[in-house]
Formats: structure tokens, C-alpha cells, sequence
């Protein structure tokens, strides 16, 4: 198959998949209990209130009307208005993204790297001590869960040590104008994916290098350095590659919880604060947008998968 | 979302400020002797945000950080001192006529952020939008019972209010949550101009809202160059924040939190005793707590001290079945009542209710009313009675209890006696959770707020305090303490209860 029919088969199962996320996201927060107007309205709330923020919400038309109208929307990328502020979906998306793209952006750009330096490491000394050593570490911090983490670091080099601001409280999205507010967030997110994925380039990188096609390069006379990076890594590579793009996947849920615990004000803690006060606009952009990053982040990666090793993923 | 029913807060009288300030250096700061007070610096607070549905205009506000924002940027006529009772704010004084239906209000000269003067005018317009019938300000019920279209502006600096019916606590509704003055035809509250004591610099709905010092600020101005309103949800953050010196102030912590961190050296905890009444609501209405002998039993079953020691964490008192321990008009003389198994098992066998299982309606609409209701039907076994707790729907919970079901978990923030008494006791009350409609209770209540003299009034609330005592449906039996954070060198935080003036106020709080 050619790179570019494959890239079109993906691309229109993608889109069938996003539409399939936004009807399950609709219906899934219709099923949320109670609504805006009762969030607004507040404790001891007076029946008739509620009955008034819900006109002018809108919230007493029919669900059908209103999917068919977000839908309509969704087609010319207008994700409608918060029912709770009465601003664009859209600003809510904007405002958000800057920090979210920053410990996104920034966990990949680290992760990449590391794990394959911590990978290759390992798999050219195979058995030692030091192979070893990351074995037990990426084994011991892979089974520990985000929050706890972070708790354990806020604690620690936060509040006990103080060598680290525990949170971003106050520093409000300008995340890059405060670098030292990033390190423990990050250090949070890189943990669990540095570990599965330098565990997978080790796998590969130790198999590839005791292939056939690595020997005879060998003993055609190529440099070790150039059989090992030049002809082995990117062999090694093609699994790994899939991997960051699921690390990709988790590292949106990630975010949400790195984002409460560090108070970030990113696209996790909008999605969080809406579905606290049940503005289903807000709910339902975010989610539309977390899955079209998903299946964009999946097909970039599989397509570079598909450059980078056709035998593995082409017969799919 | 956490806020109270009904905010308001409390006229500010210098000898409490210095009070306050006194108590918290007595309580917490042993080390730290009081200093005069220092003019200068920035102060960040902590509180939980609404995210985007935050909002800076003062009569929409309802959660805790638009309270205190609101509380920050504008002035009510009144407010709510440390005894629960109105203080008067801009108003400098209220004279009401002899029938108690027209009450002239002098305002002091005061001027908006602007530099505009406060005007009669702004405030009949500030009522009039409250008031207004199309809209759904929750200040509304508190000020229904002025008759505006009667109502006038005698010159700049009087208004005369006309009442639909004789109310000697009017200065109670002034002193309402969210009876905030603005300029008026104001609104758009995007860059607020108000007549408190900072203004506004810049805003991020669910991030911060950044004030400056009010120089002309009619009480003097504050001795904080700069407040930050700062978000961080979780009770955690904050105090993680608070402790890693990100803020000076962290607004509504956990008893778990002041006992883990009372002997800290990083953070000062400050408690506001009597800010919410903890209780369980019994229906009078309908079986079984339509018989006052159940009633009284299970006044007699509830174990206080392990109630407040327990879902409290220590951080309470024990109540007596009566709202507003320590408000003005309180009924103190009464009896405490505490627990006696023999005698409420003798009731529960004269009322013929051996062996019956009665449902207790509850949920997490608020913190600790799950725990304390399961640690009642603890301490209501071997009665003769089983309690059985229902976890309802945290969302609808208000709703729900107000209309079904015969008991409940019940809670509430500090508001005066008498507006405790008109929105939840009497027959015509909107909130009348227990259900008691009694045409006797209703006319003592008529006979109180038309009686001027305030000795005769007290005597009145406390006969009316002693039949709610004795055959109420309230079971109240503790009080929360309000918990805020400082850091050590934070100095003035009044120990004020939540929803009274000196609760969340930072124009008299200063760094040392």
C-alpha cells in the first residue's frame, strides 16, 4: 500500500471516529444529573429561579433540537456559546490552550529524547548493573499514579523543601514567564511514559541488534556507531513511535489532573470547571477537541510509523 | 460549589477590629506581639473559583470569592457585625417614621472609584434593578418589601423608603447579601467602578481579579497597596500554596488542615466560631415528628460533643437547638440540652414508635452532613429506634428536603435571628424546612418587628425561642467553625463569622 492511500484510508475513519465522539459526548452529558441553571441558582435555591435561568438558557428546548444545532455549528467550526457566561465556546478553547499546548509540548520535547537515551543505554549494556538499575526505577515510577506523584513532590520539594513553588497559584497561563512552576508538573508527566517507552526502544533496540541485517552491515565493515544509530535505532524506533503517540492520548487525561493538583489554568481545568457548573457547550467543545487531537496525533503517528518501518504497519 | 444560603456580613466598629486582632494574636501567635498597623504591600488570598461563571457584578455574586471581590469593590447601606445585627456602612444613620413604614436613610459623603459622589439616586437605582421583576438577583426576596414606586430621594444624601408593611429590622435588609450600591445605570461590570475600598485593575474569570488601594476610601483608606484574588479549587492547593509562600491568605480550609497545621510556623490559622449551624430538620407536618414527644426524643438521643468532635474535627461548638449561638437577641439562658437515653426511651415508648425505622434524608451537598448523620443513627441505636440514612442527589438536595421525606441534614451560614425566623418559620415562609406553621409563632413574630423598643423586642424573640426550643423541628446541634489560612506575617484578620462584614475583608489587614 502507498503512503498516501494509507494516509487517506486513515484520515476518513478519523473523521467518522471524531463524529462518533461528539454524538457519544452529547449524550453523555445530557445524562449528567442536575443542570447550569440548578448550578447557578445555588444552595437553597427557589424553584422559581431556576425555572427562569433555564428559559433563558435555553435549557427547556427539546435535546434533539439542540444536538441537530450544535452539530450544524460543529460543521462551520462554531462550537456555540457558554450557556453559564454567555462567551464564545471558542474563547473558552483559546483562553485554555496556551498553558495545556506548554506542558504538552514541552513533555514531548523532553520525552523523546530521554527516553530514547535512557533506552539505548540500556539495551548496549544489556544486563549490567546499569540496565538493571533503570529496570527496577522505570518498573517502581511506572506503577506509581499521577496524583500520587505529585502529591509526593509537592510535599516534598514544595511545601517540606521549598526548593520549588508547590503550585502555579497566582502565575495565572503565563507558564513560560515562570519556568520554576513547570519543573514539578513536568516531572509529574514525564514519569510514567519515559519509563514505557524507553522500556520499548530497549526491547527494540536489543532485538535489532542481534538481527541478521545488523551483523552483515557489521561485517561489511560499517562503524559500530553507524550500524547502532544509523541502521539499528530507527528498526527500533517504529514501535516506540506509536507509543508516545498513545503517551499522546494519556498525556490529555494526565494533563486534567496535573492541571488540578498544580492549579494550571489550562483546557483540563475549564473542562473541569464546566462540568462542575454543567455548561454543556463548554463540556462539549473540549471533548470534540480532545478527540480530533487524539485521532491527529494517532494518524501523524502512524504514518510516521509506516515511513519509518512499512513491514510493521503497512499489512494492518 | 460551596456558599451560604444567605450571606451579608457586618458594620464595622473600630473595637472590634482591634478585637479581632487581639484574638487572633492571643490564639495562634503567641510569639508575635500586636504592632500599629503598616501601611503597604501586596496581598494575594486564595479562594475556590466558579471558572467562567464568575462574575464581578456585585448583585449576581454567589459564591465565597464573589462575596468577598464584591465586599472589596462596593459598600451595602449596611452590613452585619460580629453579633449578627446591622451596622450601619453607607448609611450613616436610618430613622425610621412612627408606624415603622417610612424609613429615612442619610448617606455619608462618600464618592465612587470615579470620583463621582454616592447619591440617592444611585441607590434607589441599585434597589430598582435588584427589584426589578424580570430578572433573578438573589438579593430580591431580602428587598421585596420595599415599596419603590413610594420611594424617594429627599436630596443627594436622603432617601426615604416606603415599606409595604410595618418592619422595625429593616436595617437587616439593608444589610442583605447582595444589596450592593453602583452607580447608577450601571451595567456592565467588566471594569467595576464602586465606592469600596480598592479598585479595580484587572480581571481573569477563574484566575484572578488584581485590586489597587482606594485612597479615598470613606473609612480611611486600606493599608494594603494591592489585593490578589487568586483561584485554586481544591482546599489542598491552597494550603499548599499558603505554605510554599504563593499566598498570604487561603480562604476556607478543612478542620483536618487547622489541626495539622495550628503548631506550623508557615501558617497562621484563624477560626470564625458560629459560622454555620449544623442540624437535622424534622418535618412537624406529617408522621412520625408530627408527635412532640419523638421530637423531644430525638433532641434527647443526640450526642453534641461526639457530633462536633467527630464531623467537625474539634472545630465547633455545640448547639442547642437554636440558630445564631452568639447573635444579638441569642436566647443563652435557656437550658443546654445534652443527651439522656433513659428519658427519650420512655418518650419513644409514650409515643408509641418502638421499633420503627425512620429514614434520614442526607447528601454531600455540603461538607460533613453525610458523616454526621451516619454518626447520629450511631448513637440512636439501642433507643428503640433505627435510623436509616438515604444519600440523596447533592444537586436537587435543597429542593428535595424542602418538600419530602420527614427529617434531614440541614445547614446554614450566619444571617440575623429575625430574617433566620421570616424565611424558614412562619407560615407564609418560602424555606420552611420543619414545617412549623403556627398561627401564635406568626403573630409574636408580627408583635417583634413592629416593636421599637429593643429590650421588649428581645423578650419577644426569646419567648419565641423558647416554644421553638421545646417543640421545634430543628435539631441543631453544633456550630462550624469558619478556617482561613495566613501566613505569619499577615496581621488584622478578623475572627468575624463567615457572611458578616469583618468575614474575607482585607481593608483593615496589613503586613508585618
Amino acid at each position: 500500500m502507498s503512503l498516501g492511500r494509507y494516509a487517506l484510508n486513515r484520515l476518513a475513519f478519523g473523521v467518522v471516529q471524531v463524529v462518533a465522539v461528539a454524538t457519544v459526548v452529547f449524550l453523555l452529558v445530557q445524562a449528567l444529573p442536575g443542570d447550569a441553571a440548578v448550578a447557578l441558582a445555588g444552595d437553597d435555591p427557589n424553584p422559581e429561579r431556576i425555572e427562569q435561568i433555564r428559559t433563558s438558557m435555553g435549557l427547556d428546548r427539546p435535546p434533539l433540537e439542540r444536538f441537530g444545532a450544535w452539530l450544524w455549528g460543529l460543521a462551520h467550526l462554531d462550537f456555540g456559546t457558554s450557556i453559564v457566561s454567555g462567551r464564545p465556546v471558542s474563547a473558552f478553547l483559546a483562553d485554555g490552550l496556551a498553558p495545556t499546548a506548554v506542558l504538552a509540548v514541552l513533555t514531548l520535547v523532553l520525552l523523546v529524547p530521554l527516553s530514547v537515551m535512557v533506552g539505548v543505554l540500556a539495551a548496549l549494556r544489556e544486563g549490567s548493573r546499569l540496565d538493571r538499575a533503570l529496570t527496577s526505577i522505570s518498573v517502581g515510577l511506572h506503577s506509581i499514579p499521577e496524583f500520587a506523584l505529585a502529591v509526593v513532590l509537592i510535599a516534598l520539594f514544595g511545601v517540606q523543601l521549598a526548593w520549588l513553588p508547590p503550585t502555579a497559584v497566582g502565575v495565572g497561563g503565563d507558564l513560560l514567564g515562570h519556568p520554576e512552576v513547570l519543573v514539578l508538573p513536568l516531572v509529574v508527566l514525564l514519569a510514567r511514559p519515559i519509563c514505557s517507552i524507553s522500556r520499548l526502544v530497549r526491547a527494540g533496540m536489543i532485538e535489532a541488534l542481534s538481527s541478521d541485517y545488523v551483523r552483515h552491515a557489521r561485517r561489511l565493515g560499517l562503524s559500530v556507531g553507524r550500524v547502532r544509530f544509523a541502521h539499528a535505532l530507527p528498526n527500533a524506533l517504529a514501535p516506540a513511535v506509536q507509543q508516545v503517540a498513545r503517551t499522546t492520548d494519556w498525556l490529555l487525561g494526565g494533563v486534567i489532573v496535573v492541571e488540578a493538583v498544580f492549579v494550571i489554568p489550562g483546557l483540563g481545568t475549564t473542562l473541569v470547571d464546566a462540568v462542575a457548573s454543567r455548561d454543556l457547550p463548554v463540556v462539549q467543545g473540549l471533548a470534540v477537541v480532545f478527540a480530533v487531537t487524539t485521532v491527529a496525533v494517532n494518524l501523524i503517528a502512524d504514518l510516521v510509523a509506516f515511513r519509518l518501518s512499512p513491514r510493521a504497519v503497512g499489512v494492518r | 460549589m460551596t456558599h451560604f444560603p444567605e450571606l451579608s456580613r457586618r458594620g464595622f466598629l473600630a473595637i472590634t477590629a482591634g478585637l479581632s486582632a487581639a484574638t487572633l494574636v492571643g490564639c495562634s501567635t503567641p510569639a508575635a506581639t500586636p504592632t500599629a498597623p503598616k501601611a503597604g504591600g501586596r496581598l494575594r488570598a486564595a479562594f475556590a473559583g466558579g471558572g467562567a461563571k464568575e462574575v464581578l457584578d456585585p448583585h449576581l455574586a454567589n459564591l465565597f470569592v464573589e462575596a468577598a471581590r464584591s465586599k472589596a469593590m462596593f459598600d451595602k447601606l449596611a452590613d452585619l457585625g460580629a453579633d449578627v445585627s446591622a451596622q450601619p456602612r453607607l448609611a450613616e444613620r436610618w430613622e425610621p417614621n412612627a408606624d415603622l413604614t417610612r424609613w429615612r436613610i442619610t448617606l455619608r459623603p462618600a464618592v465612587f472609584h470615579d470620583g463621582k459622589p454616592v447619591r440617592a439616586q444611585d441607590v434607589l437605582a441599585s434597589y430598582a434593578r435588584i427589584l426589578d421583576p424580570k430578572r433573578a438577583f438573589r438579593a430580591k426576596s431580602s428587598l421585596s418589601l420595599i415599596d419603590l414606586p413610594n420611594s424617594k430621594a429627599i436630596d443627594d444624601r436622603t432617601v426615604e423608603f416606603a415599606l409595604k408593611r410595618t418592619f422595625i429590622e429593616f436595617p437587616n435588609a439593608l444589610a442583605a447579601f447582595g444589596t450592593y450600591i453602583v452607580p447608577e445605570g450601571t451595567e456592565d461590570f467588566t471594569k467595576p467602578v464602586g465606592s469600596g475600598a480598592f479598585s479595580f485593575v484587572s480581571f481573569e474569570p477563574g484566575k484572578s481579579l488584581v485590586l489597587k488601594k482606594n485612597p479615598n476610601y470613606w473609612e480611611g483608606a486600606p493599608h494594603l497597596d494591592e489585593l490578589h484574588f487568586v483561584i485554586a479549587n481544591e482546599e489542598s492547593a491552597r494550603t499548599n500554596a499558603l505554605l510554599g509562600g504563593q499566598v498570604e491568605y487561603a480562604h476556607d480550609l478543612t478542620p483536618t488542615t487547622a489541626r495539622a497545621h495550628g503548631a506550623s510556623d508557615r501558617m497562621v490559622i484563624v477560626r470564625s466560631p458560629n459560622s454555620a449551624v449544623q442540624a437535622f430538620a424534622m418535618k412537624l407536618d406529617r408522621a412520625p415528628f408530627d408527635n412532640r414527644d419523638l421530637r423531644e426524643a430525638m433532641f434527647l438521643l443526640a450526642d453534641r460533643p461526639q457530633l462536633v468532635e467527630s464531623t467537625l474535627a474539634g472545630s465547633g461548638q455545640i448547639g442547642n437547638d437554636l440558630f445564631g449561638k452568639g447573635s444579638q437577641y441569642y436566647a443563652g439562658d435557656i437550658p443546654q440540652r445534652t443527651r439522656d437515653l433513659d428519658k427519650a426511651k420512655h418518650l419513644i415508648r409514650k409515643a408509641g414508635a418502638e421499633g420503627m425505622t425512620i429514614k434520614l434524608d442526607t447528601s454531600t451537598a455540603a461538607a460533613g452532613m453525610v458523616e454526621a448523620a451516619t454518626i447520629f443513627a450511631d448513637q440512636v441505636k439501642g433507643s428503640g429506634l433505627t435510623i436509616e440514612v438515604v444519600t440523596g442527589n447533592k444537586d436537587t438536595y435543597w429542593a428535595d428536603t424542602l418538600k419530602n421525606g420527614s427529617m434531614s441534614s440541614y445547614r446554614s451560614g450566619a444571617m440575623p435571628i429575625e430574617t433566620h425566623i421570616a424565611q424558614r418559620l412562619l407560615s407564609t415562609s418560602g424555606t420552611n424546612v420543619t414545617k412549623w406553621t403556627r398561627p401564635e409563632f406568626d403573630a409574636l413574630y408580627q408583635k417583634a418587628v413592629s416593636t421599637v423598643d429593643d429590650k421588649a423586642r428581645g423578650e419577644v424573640y426569646a419567648e419565641m425561642q423558647r416554644s421553638l426550643h421545646a417543640e421545634g423541628g430543628y435539631l441543631m446541634w453544633g456550630f462550624a467553625d469558619w478556617i482561613v489560612g495566613t501566613a505569619r506575617n499577615v496581621n488584622g484578620v478578623a475572627t468575624a463569622p463567615a457572611n458578616t462584614l469583618d468575614w474575607a475583608r482585607f481593608d483593615k489587614v496589613w503586613l508585618g
